[in-house]
């Protein structure tokens, strides 16, 4: 069954008249002939809607600044925040020297009410202090949380001062967790910062290969990196940075000399994508290393950038050898998947790519959001001036660099980029909606009650989003499928990772404990044959047990 | 694995590496979803609530139904009462609770929002309840949230309607798993004792799969339960650190007198808590209650061999640990590092009275051992790198301790996020103490096995 006009508004009609009038503008039913269809997203949550979103912090130290591994990052706020940003996300490291892997720490000033009456920014010096004794790390963040900008702690002078001291990088993120109106306000001040103090502060002026690349805004959940690298390499390409699974400070300072960026999650780096076409003249490449057809299209996409007829050829040869190897791997799974639906609601880029993946194995997205993107990722990067800024982004300051004096270079000739751009999507992202069948539902900042409902109407066969909705499908009977942490599995980017998906989707439909939900005394009648008997008022049961 | 972890211990000042706590606001949240039809509300920005619904779903892996204030930074600045009165309107509204817990964050706490205020103008709907905690993330930790729920639970609803109180016990049974209130709730049966226990998670966040959701599923306590726990003769604290304040709150509102005992874990302190169940209803101990201590003591002696004289590092909530520390000591191991990140003492008094209440148990027990609170796990693993244990008990987080230094390790306490069944079954009890004992044994067997050398693998053990 589809949703319609008239079902959607019986939904939203059971909101307070005001929350309705926000939800409408927030769900679309896709309708390729209305045209360019405009959706509502990054506005304030709605509250005690009971919404999927996180915060600022999550965002920027969770998110962004988590993954770089020879690190250490300093949470400046009371306990939580650390706690619950250690180790969650499982953005894979894997270091030659394990003394600079700190990604199993978790470093908090564990701020006390005293912090919050004086001041915690002598606390938040000695912290600074304690971690370059005990760790001697290449680098050092500081990340604010909700309280350090009530108290008004200048976490960056504190950092400031400390890199006077230490004589290392130690730089200050004010990622409060109230800021903006979900992750996507971190993502941008991590980036802002990123920039600012690390990207660039490298030596190298000439990329150390023929094809040197960064992959941007790929976390290396699972793995996935490690995989769409194995890959990559096999090609020809040098990786100098990966933003930032795996990702080092140390290969960071130096992601100024690529020759291109690759843009997996466009939401989450596109500010640090877009600066540095600005600043060192490096064009990006909106990629999906998700699903098989994807891959190929990326890998594609890529040799014609560089536009060398053996890096072709080579990228052809490799894809060849990897469907050879996958292909019969997938067929068992497809058998299973075939004619299922899903809905696909994840944070800020998965909604839209995992589309294509299940759409390989047989599976239709039925409904498709976002926690926290922006119209640009819905509607495509066309509608970016369109974009009115509200008041509550308009505090994350955006960043403005200039050409750099000495390093900007074109990396391709002028018109070779704007006969490209007619052909590959550089500089430049479609977004979700183009993608999205007619019919199909899609909705931002999904919320608890929408959740019920909409899985009442479409009855999908699979859910995929988070931990915190992954149980209430599966009390339902529905297999569930967490799209942020992949269910303890992995990886599931590039062409293994399809099959390590096709096989855990599979698993999900066909585990045999769906069939024992229903216990067999609810199908079968108490007393078998003996109901008339009873119905007379004689009941032979009773009889025996006198 | 942990390899930036010197042995070399250096006096530190700037906080926590590794804590084991977390924020006041979890345990709230954990409490809140003891009442039934009660909907936990955040009063913060909704990082907090979010990953606090993350976290208990890890540990219990079943729905946590939660919602928020989702503070922005206008909000921050000029408080949050528009948005709490905008979420009690929207929460039910659409997701029709009976009763709403607002417990506060680091956010709404910093900026001294008055809550109670708030909650008076708001518009309720008839019948509805709306009670509230503050739970600053920056006082205590998750289990001093638990407690700060509990007490706001008694400080709204309890109620002395009679004069001559009930022959009936109130039982606080403390921040443990569903499958512990399970079987806290059978022994106070089984001895035949009418008792009210809040909160009660069971049925809440061990819910059976039934192909249908349920928002607000059969169990929690029920708030008439929690008002007619004004007229209850005794209140049992169970754990002083998540139960006492409560207790106390109940014995100063409503003249209900209170006993504040440890978490029944173990021989002793399961003893402790029939006993005064004893006392207090004049109720003999049941066969199958002594029975079951019976067969567990038998346990121990059979196989005191499997743990005598071990040392073994325990870590966790306090409440949990005093008791699970007076246990293992009474298997003849040695508890020789015991710590806690929850501070040990209370607000404004003494801060040793956790290190105290270990060092008189080791003390009794002839032990030589370190007890520290307000400690975190990169301590407890720089003792271990310096002088070793054989066994480590703890949450999930102990295993890249136990990984790193190759020890056979018990999961225990809160959180566990690598092991599923733990919150259904009990570690309070006697059958709790055999689950325990199980644990450790097979702990400590397992490595034998694994180290043996082909002559020495035994068949019987």
């Amino acid at each position: 069954m589809a949703i319609d006009d008239k079902t959607l508004e019986a939904i939203l009609n059971e909101f307070p008249a005001k929350v309705k009038r926000s939800r409408k503008k927030h769900i679309l039913i896709k309708n390729s002939d209305a045209g360019p269809q405009e959706i509502e997203a990054n506005t304030r949550t709605i509250p005690g809607i009971m919404t999927n979103r996180g915060c600022a912090f999550a965002g920027c130290k969770g998110v962004v600044l988590g993954p770089l591994k020879d690190m250490v990052h300093i949470v400046h706020g009371p306990i939580g925040c650390a706690y619950y940003s250690w180790m969650t996300r499982r953005n894979k490291a894997k270091s030659e020297d394990p003394k600079k892997n700190f990604l199993s720490y978790c470093v908090s000033t564990d701020m006390q009410e005293s912090d919050i009456v004086f001041g915690g920014e002598k606390k938040l010096a000695r912290m600074i202090d304690d971690v370059v004794e005990i760790f001697n790390p290449n680098a050092i963040t500081i990340s604010a949380t909700c309280p350090v900008g009530l108290i008004g702690d200048d976490i960056n002078t504190v950092a400031r001062l400390a890199r006077e001291k230490h004589g290392i990088n130690i730089t200050a993120y004010t990622c409060e967790g109230y800021k903006g109106v979900s992750q996507s306000a971190g993502h941008h001040i991590a980036n802002n910062g990123l920039m600012e103090n690390i990207i660039g502060q490298g030596e190298l002026e000439e990329p150390p290969a023929k094809y040197t690349i960064n992959i941007l805004g790929e976390y290396n959940i699972g793995g996935d990196s490690w995989e769409v690298e194995r890959v990559l390499k096999e090609i020809g390409y040098h990786v100098q940075a990966v933003m930032t699974g795996n990702g080092s400070y140390e290969d960071l300072k130096n992601a100024h000399i690529a020759q291109l960026n690759l843009v997996q999650c466009h939401r989450s780096i596109n500010y640090i994508a877009s600066m540095l076409e600005t600043k060192y003249g490096t064009p990006w490449l909106k990629v999906n290393f998700i699903g098989i057809r994807a891959t190929i299209e990326s890998l594609r996409n890529m040799a014609q950038y560089f536009g060398d007829e053996a890096l072709i050829k080579k990228t052809e040869e490799v894809i060849e050898k990897e469907l050879m190897e996958i292909e019969p791997q997938l067929e068992p799974y497809k058998k299973i998947c075939q004619g299922k639906t899903t809905f696909c609601f994840v944070g800020g880029s998965r909604g839209h790519h995992y589309q294509g993946l299940y759409g390989e194995l047989g599976i239709k997205t039925v409904l498709a959001g976002y926690e926290f993107a922006h119209r640009d990722d819905y509607e495509g990067r066309e509608v970016i001036p369109n974009i009115k800024p509200d008041a509550d982004s308009k505090n994350i300051p955006d960043l403005h660099v200039l050409p750099d004096e000495n390093r900007y270079r074109l990396k391709i000739p002028a018109e070779r980029m704007e006969e490209l751009k007619k052909k590959i999507p550089l500089s430049y992202y479609a977004g979700m909606n183009t993608t999205m069948q007619d019919g199909s539902i899609i909705v931002d900042d999904l919320n608890h009650y929408e959740t019920e409902e909409f899985i009442r109407i479409l009855k999908p066969d699979i859910f995929s989003s988070g931990i915190k909705d992954k149980y209430i499908p599966h009390k339902m009977g529905i297999p569930s499928k967490q799209l942020h942490n992949y269910d303890y599995s992995g990886p599931y980017a590039g062409f293994r990772g399809a099959v390590n998906f096709a096989r855990d989707v599979s698993m999900s439909f066909i585990t045999p404990a769906w069939n024992f939900i229903v216990p067999p005394w609810k199908d079968k009648p108490l007393l078998e044959g003996s109901i008339e008997q009873c119905s007379e008022g004689v009941c032979p049961v009773d009889d025996d047990k006198k | 694995m942990l390899d930036c972890t010197p042995k070399e211990i250096k006096e530190r000042s700037g906080g926590m590496i590794n804590p084991a706590k977390t924020c006041q606001p979890i345990g709230a949240m954990y409490a809140a979803l003891g009442i039934h039809n009660c909907m936990p509300h955040s009063h913060g920005s909704q990082g907090c609530c979010s990953y606090h619904r993350m976290h208990l779903t890890r540990h219990f892996r079943d729905p946590v139904m939660a919602t928020t204030s989702s503070f922005t930074e206008g909000a921050s600045v000029f408080g949050g009462g528009a948005n709490l009165k905008t979420s009690i309107k929207n929460v039910f509204a659409i997701y029709n609770p009976d009763i709403m817990a607002v417990h506060t964050t680091c956010l709404s706490e910093t900026i001294g929002d008055d809550i109670p205020s708030l909650i008076k103008s708001a518009e309720i709907p008839e019948g509805k309840l709306v009670i509230h905690a503050n739970t600053p993330s920056y006082q205590g930790s998750h289990i001093t949230g638990f407690s700060n729920m509990t007490k706001g639970m008694v400080s709204y609803l309890s109620e002395a309607t009679t004069d001559v109180k009930k022959e009936q016990v109130n039982i606080i049974p403390g921040f443990v798993n569903p499958g512990d209130m399970r079987e806290i709730k059978k022994m106070a049966q089984m001895m035949g004792a009418k008792f009210i226990m809040f909160p009660d998670t069971s049925g809440v966040l061990d819910s059976p799969m039934t192909g249908q959701f349920n928002m607000y599923p059969r169990g929690g306590a029920r708030v008439e339960a929690i008002r007619d726990a004004g007229n209850s003769k005794l209140t049992l604290a169970l754990g002083t650190y998540a139960s006492a304040d409560a207790a106390i709150q109940l014995e100063r509102k409503c003249r209900v007198p209170s006993l504040t005992l440890k978490t029944p874990i173990g021989v002793k302190a399961t003893d402790e808590f029939l006993m005064t169940l004893r006392q207090a209803f004049a109720r003999e101990i049941p066969g199958e209650l002594e029975e079951e201590r019976g067969q567990l003591v038998d346990i121990m002696v059979d196989t005191h061999y499997h743990f005598y004289g071990k040392r073994v590092a325990i870590f966790g909530d306090p409440d949990i640990i005093i008791a699970l520390t007076e246990f293992v000591t009474g298997l003849g191991m040695k508890p020789v590092y015991v710590l806690t990140g929850t501070p040990g003492g209370t607000i404004g008094g003494p801060q040793d009275i956790f290190e105290k209440e270990i060092k008189s148990i080791l003390e009794q027990a002839g032990v030589q051992g370190k007890a520290k609170a307000s400690g975190d796990l990169f301590q407890l693993h720089q003792w271990i790198k310096n002088e070793p244990v054989d066994l480590l008990m703890g949450n999930t987080y102990g295993k890249y301790i136990a990984r790193a230094e190759d020890i056979p390790f018990v999961r225990v306490g809160f959180p566990i996020l690598d092991r599923s069944v733990q919150t259904y079954l009990p570690i309070t009890g006697y059958r709790g103490a055999m689950r325990l004992l199980e644990m450790i044994s097979n702990a400590l067997l397992d490595r034998v096995d694994r180290d043996a050398a082909d002559e020495d693998f035994e068949l019987v053990m």
